[in-house]
């Protein structure tokens, strides 16, 4: 076993891994925090995006050892201080942009990645910049909506309203 | 995935002696193709040398008018700060895999690798690049040598890659609709002494020049140009799930004549 | 207007706010104290004979605590299935045993041998290789059609054959129809496969047993649609464990789409370890191991012909089905390509001939069962495959074609055994022709030829059977269970309501819709209605979340718990305020004597059936807690016009989709953002099938598309902005809220359009191609166009 210490959504934490231990499941088993997904095994579905050092990672595909001295945000660190949605997530719920919500971490965190890139995409830029994240219930349809709106855009709003 | 030790050197000469003591540890560089094999269990290393911690290995720069770039640099980075210099080459680094894959993949890691349906090594060979590592440079036509098959020796690691820049050039990718990885895609380069073109993706032999295309555009570079070459052999191109030898084949027909339209 | 948060309008969906924030409670994320870990060992070989089984050098492995084989389960039942169907000769289906473990032989790449269970995951996986299995290879059998040669391995040795069943329906229309065709002006014969597909929910399956035994209780922790189905299953036919010592529990469940309906080995593996090792067990599927052990989706082959009088009126139709069970009968794979796509087949055209020939074929394939529309994709996808094909034989418009032949009275009586109540054909194509722009196509074809790509247009109109079903006929049709469901509305002394419902939302939204309804009924904030699903401690048994019935049955079930609790507590508001039960009004949360201002609060009342000083104790019992079961009566009837336009790279067969507009009849609508949302996520399924998605095996039976590398998911980037609508009403007639049912729409009528879009652009492209099996690949594409 090693040793491995790292910051969590503002927090120092360390834990003991073998050298297999995959960031995600430092988060997940260690460190209990359950909101950062496993989809798949091959890097593909992004459901265990989380932020590396200011960048999107796949919490998959990144051992736990080589995250030593990181600064790594999750889902559960996206909120706002006083615990209210942020704007990206608030925009989520708004515009109907997650159904079964397994996918939903993901998809929060790559849209805030996007958006420190690029604070106004277009929708062509949100589609190819989510090519690394896999949503089955949505057909991308309002998650690309949300990422517009939360990004200060016009875009049409939900049904009946 | 089996379990190994994990080393993470900060020097090359600490890696390159990690590696010569433990001939089955790996050299790691992002691992954004290396961990989907390790976590099917196809590869049992002993240790794992990551790379990312070495601060040499990172970074570009102007070499005498040719472009170098560090083994562990992301394919993020490259595509932000190539963009001046050679700008067909941010392009393609831009569009390898997704977000996340370009935040943690090296150039380094993905021509040690040299899979068949890797983006990067069709720049490298498209440009003639110069492959170095702790011990010497390779040119790039001698460094791949098929499908998961490179001129690296036991325990030899890329330090850097240094690109030569072309008059004009560009990347056009057919992706698999699965994995985003290319069906097939050209790389198109035009130098003063002449036109290379590197094809990934296609051949069972794994990223290759297509020579007749090269000799018809040194001659004129336009598209026009491959209008009377025939695709290359459809006998040796993968043939599988998403697409036969002879579409792969043809396939590189098309990129080739798009990368030469938009170069 | 809707009133605010009541039926019909859209307010934000409640469970959002855990799923935004990392806190909801999916299965994984259910550590027992204790817990050990299982890993599957599973067959690598589509076929073989189990010579041995080495367990000692993995029993030595660190770790491990036991290691299971078939042999530990010699006193558990299989895991059954929920239909058997009759055969054209009155012979009842072929039904194999199917074993927890294999038990002799493995019959498919991913059929489990043995569990390693040990103190880690990793420790469990190291051990799995440390099994010494060996095994015996046998020929497989991939394709259906060798399946049933006389000469076939068997899949099973202790059946006659590989053939499941051989169903005709309706059997007494079958010379009629034959004569029909023969005697037809014209007939339009197509042959076509509807692709294997993998449902691929993102979340993967988990089991979680646990064993309590100072009660000798079991509880299971898994990823379900239906959890009260599978204590049915797994305590009554596998393990032998009575419903009141059972617990199953679906927390939250990252999307089903079908794959979640069914009992399957993995459930009643961790029950009966947890059990037996008197610690908890938990197994989570990895995606490469879902591929292969969650029940695939469609794989049908078919030929179909229609026939047409020299008016073009349709007259006849025939179909000839082959329909791929995989190795062993999965939950509800016999109902699928009978009951639930033969029904179909009258679409939405009156054809007074029908009939529908279905063969079932056991092959060395992972179990075939229902994905999202289960039997009615495939059965629109034939028929609005072979309307356009006769079209253009016939030189005639599509759209007319279909318009010529629509029913237009309801209710309708098909050939094919069911009843539409209600429907306006003519309505939804309509609305399609005008939010599509269909008027401005031929500019837009006319601006892709100028950029050199060729663009089409295609249309299909399905019609599906939603909200099953009613218990007495399905029982008729060979179902082993009832299909109703149920609700307890149970209200508490200060006035909020819990419903426990046998629904359960695995995405669908219902702790909001649900709330909506009761909001609505009684005229208080939702926010005073919570809704219970998922456990079956907490709710009474009901039947799950499957075939678009989660509204029609679920709801109307509550609002029929919800009625009696309402009659109830007018009788106590009549007491309270000195009138008769029959003058006393509920609306906006207080009960008025009618044409008096005199009121009582709903919280009055509700107070009063708990603290009972001043109540009629002689006439009703104290407390408000009503249950309801509902039998629906009929199937609901959603259908609808789905366009689809495409523009195709004819260098490369690429088809990019520009566009894609359903004009939906789903009844009434609850909550119309999630109405929206589903059929979002329908059309992209449907799309995907129809373009990107296959799963796909070798001669060997090795599975191809065995993860994300091969096996297409729709991305963002490959599907366009929707256009949807959902104004064309026509209100169920037969179950309270009118409504029909909205989840498998989509993934029903997109394919077909997709598919004769592609066909119209090659057409126009001078590429005379008839048809093209999904999914539409470039490759396939561009070897179509070769000619």
């Amino acid at each position: 076993m090693h040793k491995v210490s790292m910051t969590v959504n503002g927090r120092p934490v360390s834990g003991e891994v073998e050298g297999r231990t995959l960031l995600v499941d430092f988060l997940r088993v260690n460190l209990r925090l359950t909101g950062t997904h496993v989809g798949c095994d091959t890097s593909q579905c992004g459901a265990c995006t989380v932020h590396m050092d200011d960048q999107p990672v796949k919490a998959c595909s990144v051992l736990a050892l080589d995250a030593e001295g990181a600064d790594i945000a999750t889902i559960e660190g996206m909120a706002n201080a006083d615990g209210s949605l942020s704007t990206i997530q608030q925009a989520f719920q708004d515009y109907h942009g997650l159904q079964c919500g397994f996918c939903t971490p993901g998809m929060v965190m790559a849209a805030a990645a996007l958006l420190r890139e690029t604070p106004r995409p277009t929708e062509a830029e949100v589609r190819e910049y989510l090519d690394g994240n896999i949503c089955r219930c949505t057909g991308y349809h309002n998650i690309v909506k949300a990422i517009m709106a939360a990004s200060g855009q016009e875009v049409v709003p939900v049904a009946a309203e | 995935m089996y379990d190994f030790d994990f080393i993470r050197p900060a020097s090359v000469e600490d890696a390159v002696a990690a590696l010569a003591t433990d001939p089955e540890a790996i050299a790691f560089s992002g691992g954004q193709t290396l961990m989907p094999a390790m976590k099917q269990r196809l590869a049992s290393p002993s240790a794992v040398v990551s790379l990312t911690g070495i601060a040499a290995l990172k970074g570009l720069r102007d070499e005498g008018g040719r472009l170098w770039i560090g083994a562990a640099t992301t394919h993020a980075q490259v595509a932000r700060e190539a963009a001046d210099s050679y700008p067909a080459l941010a392009s393609l680094a831009g569009r390898i895999g997704d977000p996340s894959v370009r935040a943690r993949g090296t150039i380094g890691g993905s021509l040690a690798n040299n899979d068949p349906s890797a983006c990067y090594p069709a720049a490298v060979l498209g440009s003639g690049a110069t492959v170095v590592t702790d011990r010497r440079e390779i040119a790039a036509d001698d460094f791949f040598e098929g499908m998961f098959t490179t001129a690296l020796e036991e325990g030899e690691i890329v330090t850097a890659v240094i690109f030569p820049r072309p008059a004009r050039a560009r990347y056009e990718k057919f992706r698999q609709p699965a994995s985003r990885f290319p069906l097939t895609a050209a790389f198109v380069a035009q130098f003063d002494d002449g036109v290379r073109v590197a094809i990934t993706g296609a051949s069972e032999g794994g990223v290759f020049r297509w020579t007749e295309a090269e000799r018809a555009l040194t001659g004129n570079f336009a598209p026009e140009s491959l209008d009377d070459i025939a695709p290359p052999d459809a006998e040796g191109m993968i043939s599988d799930l998403h697409g036969s030898g002879a579409y792969r084949a043809h396939l590189v027909k098309v990129m080739t004549r798009r990368a030469v339209a938009n170069a | 207007m809707p009133k605010d948060g009541g039926i019909g309008s859209s307010p934000k969906r409640r469970e959002d706010i855990r799923f935004l924030t990392g806190t909801g409670r999916y299965s994984d994320d259910i550590n027992l104290h204790g817990q050990a870990y299982a890993h599957f060992v599973r067959s690598d070989v589509a076929h073989g004979r189990i010579l041995s089984i080495g367990t000692e050098a993995a029993m030595a492995m660190p770790g491990v605590i036991r290691v299971f084989t078939a042999r530990d389960f010699e006193g558990a039942g299989g895991i059954p299935c929920g239909w058997q169907i009759t055969s054209r000769d009155g012979s009842v289906m072929q039904e194999p045993k199917h074993p927890i473990l294999a038990e002799g032989k493995v019959r498919h790449v991913g059929d489990p041998i043995a569990v390693v269970v040990a103190e880690t995951l990793a420790q469990a996986r190291d051990a799995g290789e440390a099994l010494e299995i060996e095994i015996e290879d046998l020929p497989a059998v991939i394709d259906m059609r060798s399946a049933l040669a006389e000469d076939a391995p068997l899949v099973h040795e202790d059946l006659s054959s590989n053939l499941c069943y051989d169903w005709g329906f309706v059997e007494e229309n079958r010379e009629a129809t034959d004569r029909a065709i023969r005697e037809a002006a014209h007939v339009t014969t197509l042959e076509l496969v509807n692709n294997r597909l993998v449902a691929n929910p993102m979340e993967p399956r988990v089991a979680v047993g646990d064993y309590a035994a100072h009660s000798d209780e079991s509880t299971l922790y898994t990823t379900s649609q239906n959890p009260h189905v599978i204590r049915l299953l797994m305590g009554a036919f596998v393990l032998n464990i009575p419903e009141h010592k059972l617990r199953v529990v679906a927390p939250d469940v990252g999307g089903g789409f079908g794959a979640k309906i069914f009992h399957y080995a993995e459930e009643a593996f961790c029950t009966f370890a947890a059990k037996a090792l008197r610690r908890p067990v938990k197994w989570t599927s990895s995606r490469s191991e879902a591929f292969m052990s969650d029940a695939h989706g469609r794989d049908h082959v078919t030929r179909i012909e229609l026939a047409l009088d020299a008016d073009n009126n349709f007259t006849a139709l025939r179909t000839e089905t082959l329909a791929n069970m995989g190795a062993y009968l999965s939950t509800f794979a016999p109902s699928i390509p009978t009951w639930l796509h033969g029904t179909l087949m009258a679409g939405n055209y009156r054809t007074p001939l029908v009939y529908v020939n279905v063969k079932a074929v056991f092959t060395n394939t992972v179990p075939v069962d229902a994905y999202r529309g289960a039997g009615r994709p495939e059965a629109t996808f034939q028929l609005e495959r072979v309307i356009d094909k006769a079209a253009r034989e016939l030189g005639v418009d599509p759209i007319a074609l279909r318009r010529q032949n629509f029913i237009t009275e309801f209710p309708y009586q098909t050939p094919v055994a069911v009843q539409y109540d209600t429907g306006d054909y003519h309505a939804t194509m309509d609305k399609l022709l005008e939010i599509s722009d269909h008027a401005g196509f031929e500019d837009r074809a006319a601006d892709s030829r100028a950029r050199g790509k060729l663009r089409g247009f295609g249309i299909s109109h399905y019609i599906e059977a939603c909200g099953i079903a009613p218990s007495n006929l399905v029982g008729q049709l060979g179902a082993r269970a009832g299909l109703y469901e149920s609700a307890t509305v149970r209200v508490n002394a200060t006035g909020g309501l819990v419903v426990m419902t046998g629904s359960h939302s695995h995405g669908q939204g219902h702790e909001t819709t649900f709330a909506q309804v009761i909001s609505d009924m009684i005229g208080i904030d939702a926010d005073m209605v919570e809704i219970v699903h998922g456990d079956t401690a907490r709710t009474p048994m009901g039947m799950g979340t499957y075939g678009s019935r989660s509204i029609a049955v679920g709801g109307s079930a509550m609002v029929r718990a919800a009625e009696k609790v309402i009659a109830k507590a007018k009788k106590i508001a009549a007491h309270l305020m000195e009138a008769a039960d029959s003058d006393i009004e509920l609306a906006d949360g207080r009960f008025t004597v009618a044409g008096t201002d005199k009121s009582v609060a709903w919280g009055d009342v509700t107070l009063a059936a708990y603290v009972p000083h001043n109540y009629p104790l002689e006439d009703i019992e104290p407390g408000l807690e009503e249950t309801a079961f509902y039998d629906p009566a009929n199937f609901t009837f959603p259908s609808g016009a789905y366009g689809c336009e495409v523009e195709l790279d004819p260098d490369t067969g690429e088809v990019t989709v520009l566009g894609f507009t359903a004009a939906d009849d789903f009844g009434n609508v609850i909550n119309p953002m999630i109405v929206e949302g589903q059929v979002h996520g329908g059309l992209a399924q449907g799309i995907g099938q129809a373009l990107m998605e296959n799963c796909a095996y070798d001669e060997n039976g090795q599975l191809i598309s065995a993860s994300y590398m091969d096996y297409a998911m729709p991305r963002a980037a490959d599907l366009p902005m929707f256009r949807v609508d959902h104004s064309c009403v026509t209100p169920c007639t037969h179950n309270p809220l009118g409504v029909k049912g909205c989840g498998e729409a989509g993934a029903i009528g997109s394919p077909p359009a997709l598919v004769n879009a592609v066909l119209d652009a090659l057409h126009r492209g001078g590429h005379r191609v008839d048809h093209i099996d999904m999914p539409l690949t470039p490759a396939r594409v561009w070897t179509a166009m070769q000619g």
